[in-house]
């Protein structure tokens, strides 16, 4: 608790803190994304989330090591992730859509101990890092840094908001996904063929964890184990902000990742994983206790 | 033979298979006393995801309060190793019953998805707090104390000891499961509104349940930390995404909502991962994430509840008699 009062004597810490968990929140966010859209139209709660974004992350420290500049590493770390997720959807995910929403949790945390006991075994279990090549700044003369990387997510992360917005709003496949979501069989019925929309969504979900995992890579590390914990902040912060509500997303993440910034420094890192964890129970049983006073349940 | 005498035969028979057999096998007896302690898995797991339909993928918490518990006991009591055995074990199914009962109110008044990812994150928060607790050793575990006996008598002991605990919930659930606890936690699972309309206090039913699977839990874990000797927290105690989830495998392998399910589940089931383990040196973790995957895509009615679909038909009367509690949620209504 020492780190405490370090927080009362050096206010400047705290917009230190404050800055950097708002841009590592968007990363979160970023991923959260990927979790509202297939949750919302497919009602699937992918736990192999996480994986996908280590798996990203893996694809931009090999092209980096064979001398690829990391930035542009992510646009294919997105497309490749793409299709190992469009892979999956047609080897597995399609037999759990529709089913007993139980059987798909099941199935896509069986699925994502399989690659991550791949990735364990092809990668090998060392942390890995990429050096982004992006400078950093550095602000109230030289007490607060801010990575350029994590304002690069940053950006990213809105960017990307917008585009999912337009292409929902817009395109065809937008229009075709946000059909099946709210009513699959009348979407069928109009001639949208959903397997291939869920197909397009599972894949579109595996792009953006692909680059966000790109970004976690030069942001902090990444190593075989790391998945669920994105998983389950992804999973919190689609609970926060509600289903179909990309701006909340933005403002979920953020908070959640001002939160565990707090929560590491005063606690010490080695609680950090646990705060989160800890943090999901929390605001999954609080939201629900509200909901039962009007004898209702999160559903 | 007719049915009253079928049922204590078949009993006796595996009674006298399950005494003789860690004498005509002593060099596999570890891997046959950790065979009962997946049958308490599977059988706990299905009291709420099979038979109430609340599938937690968080009951290793109570395992490993269980194992801490005992450890801790064994540590600081000072006493005989027998007595802090039998009083560490007493208070780890304490222990692991009270952590159920204080959480179970509000967790278990999270339904569906909610539910499963709530447990899930409390089991992972347990082991990252057992990690980062210097008190209970930290992330490097915590070491058991050593058997007084000879090395042969410690396979043995726990062995016969995992399959009381063992013998012990199977009997109680077989009791519970035909008394009212029993129907009413299958009508929490068919219609909680219904069940909640006709009168039944869903909420104290559903506390009990978990209470229950966190007694025999932290029973197991008292026991089967002193059998591995050495308690890690996210390798052994919390270990989420092998025991976690294996239990979760078992009961549906074997066929969920069914007494008899989790325990076939768990033998093919241990079976199948020692021949990994045995076969695929390096790759078997791997091939155990295929192995989830497949049963749960393939092969969700379990091998009692294909069983029970086509062949009880066929024969007319045979599967009854081993699995009186046919669901009928998992039958298809």
């Amino acid at each position: 608790m020492g780190n405490l009062t370090l927080l009362f004597h050096q206010p400047v810490l705290n917009l230190q803190l404050l800055i950097d968990g708002i841009l590592v929140g968007a990363i979160f966010a970023f991923v959260a994304y990927g979790m509202a859209l297939v949750w919302g139209v497919m009602n699937i709660i992918n736990v192999a989330q996480g994986e996908f974004v280590v798996l990203g992350g893996y694809v931009v420290f090999f092209l980096a090591q064979a001398g690829v500049y990391p930035l542009l590493a992510v646009p294919a770390a997105a497309i490749l992730i793409a299709i190992v997720a469009w892979g999956l959807y047609r080897a597995v995910i399609f037999r759990v859509v529709d089913k007993d929403p139980f059987n798909s949790i099941l199935a896509t945390f069986g699925l994502s101990i399989l690659i991550q006991q791949l990735a364990n075994q092809l990668f090998g279990s060392d942390v890995r890092t990429v050096e982004s090549g992006v400078g950093s700044l550095l602000l109230a003369g030289g007490m607060v840094t801010i990575s350029g990387i994590k304002l690069v997510a940053f950006i990213g992360t809105l960017v990307l908001g917008l585009v999912l917005v337009l292409v929902l709003q817009k395109s065809r496949l937008g229009q075709a996904i946000r059909a099946t979501a709210q009513n699959a069989r009348a979407a069928r019925i109009l001639g949208v063929d959903a397997d291939r929309v869920y197909a397009a969504t599972f894949a579109i979900n595996g792009a953006i964890c692909g680059a966000a995992g790109g970004l976690v890579a030069m942001t902090w590390i990444i190593h075989p184990y790391l998945g669920l914990t994105y998983t389950i902040r992804s999973f919190m912060i689609v609970i926060a902000a509600g289903l179909g509500n990309l701006a909340g997303v933005v403002f979920a993440g953020t908070g959640l990742g001002v939160a565990e910034n707090y929560a590491g420094f005063v606690m010490g890192a080695e609680y950090q994983a646990a705060f989160v964890f800890s943090l999901l129970v929390v605001i999954l049983v609080g939201r629900n206790l509200r909901l039962l006073r009007k004898r209702e349940y999160l559903k | 033979m007719t049915k009253p005498f079928r049922q204590p035969a078949i009993y006796a028979g595996i009674g006298v298979i399950v005494l003789v057999a860690p004498w005509v096998a002593p060099s596999i007896v570890t891997q046959m006393a950790f065979l009962w302690l997946m049958v308490v898995f599977a059988l706990t797991w299905d009291i709420m995801g099979g038979q109430m339909g609340y599938n937690s993928f968080g009951n290793i918490l109570f395992f490993g309060v269980g194992a801490y518990v005992c450890a801790v006991v064994q540590r600081d009591s000072g006493l005989r190793y027998s007595s802090a055995l039998a009083l560490g074990a007493a208070l780890a199914a304490t222990a692991a019953t009270v952590v159920a009962a204080i959480l179970g109110p509000a967790v278990l008044a999270l339904r569906g998805h909610y539910f499963a990812i709530a447990t899930l994150g409390l089991g992972i928060a347990a082991a990252d707090i057992a990690a980062g607790w210097h008190y209970i050793g930290a992330a490097s575990g915590i070491v058991t104390p050593l058997f007084p006996g000879a090395i042969g008598d410690r396979g043995r002991f726990f062995y016969y000891l995992l399959f009381l605990v063992a013998a012990f919930a199977f009997s109680t659930l077989r009791w519970l499961y035909r008394t009212r606890f029993g129907l009413a936690i299958n009508a929490i699972r068919d219609d909680e509104e219904k069940a909640e309309a006709m009168g039944i206090h869903t909420t104290r039913y559903k506390t009990a349940a978990w209470c229950i699977s966190a007694l025999f839990l932290g029973l197991a874990g008292a026991v089967a930390g002193n059998l591995a000797g050495f308690i890690d927290p996210h390798e052994f105690a919390f270990a989420g995404s092998s025991y976690g989830v294996w239990m979760i495998l078992m009961a549906i392998l074997g066929g969920r909502g069914t007494l008899w399910g989790p325990v076939i589940g768990a033998m093919v089931f241990h079976v199948t991962q020692e021949l990994f383990w045995t076969y695929l040196l390096g790759w078997q973790r791997v091939a155990m994430g295929l192995f989830i995957l497949l049963v749960v895509v393939f092969f969700p009615t379990g091998i009692v509840g294909w069983f029970q679909q086509s062949w009880s038909r066929r024969l007319g009367c045979a599967a009854g008699g081993l699995t009186p509690d046919v669901p009928s949620g998992q039958t298809g209504d």
